[in-house]
């Protein structure tokens, strides 16, 4: 098995470790570095629950390997709002929209709506926009409705949807 | 009862405490847990349906670098005091003693079945062991199919048992006989159904640690029960109770597989006693596709008879129900098919004869609405067939046979396990109806399905209604505590994973004592928390666990009154709660806030407590709900079929929704439309395969498909609040309610969108494979005409 060194700057700060080939970017994030909030549903890069940023753009965790994020800048669920901060527009819609209930898909939500947010900057999203950037990522809890909501609050402007009842 | 809440906390949607963590990503699941020390468990599991193992070789796994032990039931027996794992929920229906091993002993009875546990440094390294791991088996005959299953000559599933008859009964009231004699019109039809897993995303998961210095088993378990891990650890592994403390970390979504007690849930634990170090394992997805129960195939051969203007004279038939190798949970699920099969409609007679049949596939038992969705697929579609038959239209058919608001509560004639007769406890099912109706439009359908017709588009309407009997006992604790700081500790049996069970105990907390959801603290899933508890199961917590804490928060509020009262030299009449302090009325400086009564009460050495009360500003109650509350529903959904490739699309789903006093109405809609999607997925995308040897087909998500937001339609609801007279709050389940509506209401769709055709949905799912045989079949059968 042959080890490697990278270095790898998540959340803004830079990790240096020796990691076997094999192993993929979200055990390196979640057992390697700590940061336990990128969890992994399937490890076939389907449930989107591992979604991460890597220089900006959404990547399944599980699908890549750890030495492919070498020299990389990744952003992990961590890096979204400062720990003693408020919390993301996005994160604080998606409890107003009640978006979320056992939160293990939560991070993956979250880091898809940013990319999506930071690709249509200023632009207005529809919810059938919404859906299929969203259709990346299983949700077994909440039906998506209060995540669409909630995205459509924060990225549709005025073509946002009130409450369902 | 509920009037002493304050107004503000019941009925209303407060943001839920348990979000910001998990928004922030600072959950605690079972896999988050790293314990010093700790080796990594994966399992040796069988690769065939059926065999007799005849040898295990271990040698090249455990010498594999990395690799601390490699184990199998001869090595964990020691540690063990029974052989089975002792799981049966008592059923005088079940005629052997099928529970499971923890690993295999001898006979491998599934695909699947753990044999062996590998522990590692690392799971990679564990992996790599297991596959080093060599096996000697005699293949045996599998059985697939429980019809087939029981019919003579058929292999048996199990050598060590007859048959493959693992349980029967009759369900029987009425004359079903003389009904079907006088009735003046007959549909009769087979159903095949099949419902698939609970797939929640964050598969099982267990760290066990064996403390030499404290003499204790600490086992973190995703698991939806602790308290019953607890009993079978307790049991199993000869320990004390103080000796075993099982713990539900954050749990990634349960919707009942977590229920059940799973052979890794002794295994690890054993393990980690055997070789005295912390053991973690971690279901990777191929494994919850495999090696976690899951509901499966229901095949019905049924027959209904009404009057001519169809009402419903007598339901009979007979239900083989596919149970799989072993018992982890009794015999619920084809029980709960067969009771909700009545539905919230008028059956004077009913026979139907259950048969549980073992076959070589992994054990079948409970997903979100728990066989109920199938006793009403089988009610409505029957309905449909009536309504088909005599020219009347589904609403009406419908209207005719609903129980009527008057006759609430309405006993129906079965019998339940708990003795007692199946009694819906309140609701008003037309109304409920004629609502979903209006909000659906569904009278000016016609219009636009003509409209849609002309374009070449084959749109449908349909409709559904169900009961779903929720708060299932026998009870479940709290106990509410004001600590001197002024935080309000609550601890309760109740777990949670996803619910918003923190959120909803909290608020009526608060609701009571009159303080911030913040100063609030839920202990719930563990069981040095809790002496007693139950869990989740059966859309109970609200009712059970909502009720005890409220009973017990009123003790409280009673006691800080007589504390206070005994402090301010005042009659406790004269004292009002709010805002976290007892107050004098009128005099609005002279208070004492529940901080300092929960100081007084603590006590200072050598001086009485205040008021001569007992110490602490405690309580507790144990809430015994004295039978199921019934919450109902009616789903109307619209549909477009594409013709030619099969292919459902859902435009247009409404739901009207009755789960008495709502605590969290946006709690509440969140459990309705999981439950919903989970319904939908059953319906059109989820199948989980096999092939005739018992060999998985599906193993991942590209085989098993799972709903996803670009096929799911906006999801309208509309709630009635008919209170429950069966607890203090007044309220019902919601969680499971959603699914029990959706296959019947988008099989009915998807009919009258063929109605033309004249394709008829039996089986489930409908995949688009399936509905493109459907309609060639019925091409054929009209151009042959």
């Amino acid at each position: 098995m042959s080890s490697h060194q990278v270095a790898v700057t998540v959340n803004g700060r830079l990790y240096r470790r020796t990691v076997d080939a094999r192993v993929n970017l979200a055990d390196f994030l979640r057992h390697e570095i700590g940061l336990t909030g990128t969890h992994v549903g399937c490890e076939h890069g389907i449930c989107g629950a591992c979604t991460v940023l890597v220089d900006g753009f959404t990547a399944r965790a599980c699908l890549m390997l750890a030495v492919q994020a070498d020299g990389r800048t990744v952003q992990t669920i961590e890096g979204v709002a400062q720990a003693d901060g408020p919390l993301h527009p996005i994160q604080a819609a998606l409890s107003a929209h009640h978006g979320l209930q056992c939160g293990y898909c939560t991070p993956g939500v979250v880091m898809t709506l940013i990319e999506l947010q930071c690709e249509n900057a200023g632009a207005t999203l529809t919810e059938a926009e919404i859906r299929r950037a969203l259709s990346g990522n299983l949700c077994r809890c909440t039906g998506y409705q209060g995540m669409i909501d909630a995205a459509l609050a924060v990225l549709g402007g005025a073509q946002e949807r009130g409450e369902t009842s | 009862m509920a009037g002493d809440l304050s107004p503000g906390f019941l009925g209303r949607s407060v943001p839920r405490v348990e979000d910001a963590r998990l928004l922030r990503g600072a959950g605690r699941f079972a896999d988050d847990i790293a314990l010093p020390g700790m080796l990594h468990a994966a399992f040796v599991r069988s690769p065939v349906a059926h065999a007799l193992l005849r040898s295990v070789d271990l040698s090249n796994a455990r010498a594999l670098p990395g690799v601390r032990a490699v184990l199998t039931y001869a090595d964990l027996r020691p540690q063990l005091r029974c052989d089975r794992i002792p799981l049966a929920l008592p059923s005088a229906m079940l005629r052997f003693d099928v529970d499971p091993f923890c690993l295999a002993q001898r006979e491998l009875c599934y695909a699947g079945e753990p044999i062996a546990l590998v522990a590692a440094e690392s799971r990679r390294v564990a992996e790599d062991a297991a596959r080093l791991v060599e096996l000697d088996f005699e293949a045996l005959p599998a059985v697939v199919d429980a019809r087939q299953g029981l019919q003579s000559g058929a292999p048996k599933a199990r050598l060590d048992c007859p048959d493959n008859l693992v349980a029967q009964t009759v369900l029987e009231y009425g004359d079903s006989e003389g009904a079907f004699a006088a009735g003046s019109i007959r549909v009769t039809e087979r159903f095949r159904i099949h419902k698939g897993g609970g797939h929640s995303i964050e598969p099982r998961g267990v760290v066990a640690r064996f403390d030499a210095v404290e003499d204790m088993l600490t086992v973190w378990d995703g698991t939806q029960m602790p308290h019953r891990a607890k009993a079978v650890l307790v049991a199993s592994l000869g320990l004390a109770e103080h000796q075993v403390r099982v713990i539900a970390p954050d749990v990634g979504g349960g919707f009942g597989p977590k229920a059940v007690f799973h052979p890794e849930e002794l295994a690890v634990p054993a393990a980690a006693m055997l070789l005295q170090v912390p053991v973690k394992w971690i279901e990777d997805r191929l494994e919850s596709f495999t090696a976690t129960v899951g509901e499966r195939v229901q095949e019905w051969e049924m027959e209904a008879a009404a009057d001519r203007e169809g009402r419903l004279l007598a339901i009979r038939g007979r239900l083989y129900h596919d149970h799989g190798a072993c018992t982890p949970y009794g015999v619920a699920l084809s029980y709960n098919s067969a009771t909700n099969l009545v539905g919230p409609y008028v059956l004077p007679a009913y026979h139907l004869e259950i048969q549980v049949g073992l076959t070589n596939l992994v054990p079948a038992a409970p997903t979100r609405g728990a066989g109920r969705p199938q006793g009403t697929f089988v009610m409505e579609r029957l309905l449909d067939g009536i309504a088909l038959q005599l020219g009347i239209e589904r609403d009406e058919i419908r209207r005719r046979n609903l129980i009527a608001p008057a006759q609430m509560p309405y006993a129906t004639p079965i019998v339940t396990r708990d003795g007692k007769a199946m009694t819906y406890d309140s609701g008003d099912y037309p109304e409920c109806q004629r609502r979903a109706l209006a909000a659906a439009k569904w009278s000016e359908f016609s219009g636009r399905q003509a409209a849609a017709r002309s374009e070449g588009r084959w749109l449908g309407i349909g409709m559904a209604n169900y009961v779903e009997g929720t708060g299932r006992g026998p009870f479940e604790s709290a106990a509410v505590r004001v600590e001197p700081s002024g935080e309000i500790r609550v601890t309760t049996g109740a777990t949670a994973q996803g619910q918003g069970t923190k959120t909803m105990l909290a608020q009526l907390v608060g609701g009571v004592l009159g303080v911030p959801l913040e100063k609030i603290h839920i202990v719930d899933g563990d069981t040095a928390a809790s002496p007693l508890g139950l869990g989740a199961y059966a859309s109970r917590q609200a009712v059970t666990a909502g009720n005890a804490v409220v009973i017990a928060a009123r003790l409280v509020a009673e006691k800080a009154r007589k504390a206070a009262a005994a402090m301010l030299e005042v009659a406790p009449e004269d004292l009002d709660l709010a805002d976290g302090c007892v107050r004098v009325k009128g005099i609005p400086g002279l208070k004492r806030s529940l901080a300092d009564l929960a100081r007084a009460l603590q006590g200072t050495p050598g001086y009485a407590l205040p008021g001569d009360l007992e110490p602490g500003l405690a309580a507790a109650s144990d809430f015994q709900p004295g039978a199921i509350a019934y919450t109902n529903g009616t789903h109307v959904v619209e549909a477009e079929v594409d013709i030619h490739t099969g292919a459902v699309r859902l435009d247009r789903y409404v739901v009207v929704h009755d789960c008495g006093r709502m605590i969290n109405p946006m709690m509440v809609e969140g459990q309705v439309l999981g439950g919903v999607v989970h319904g939908i997925g059953a319906t059109l995308f989820e199948w989980m395969r096999y092939d005739e040897s018992g060999q998985p087909l599906c193993g991942t998500y590209a085989d098993y498909v799972l709903p996803t937001a670009d096929v799911v339609p906006r999801i309208e609801i509309h709630h009635m609040e008919s209170p429950s007279p069966l607890n203090p709050l007044g309220i019902k389940g919601a969680a499971e309610s959603g699914t029990i509506g959706a296959a019947s209401a988008i099989a009915s769709a998807i009919e009258d969108a063929l109605k033309p055709l004249g394709v008829r949905i039996t089986d489930l799912p409908v995949t688009p494979a399936r509905l493109f045989a459907l309609i060639r079949a019925a091409e054929q059968r009209r151009d042959s005409r």
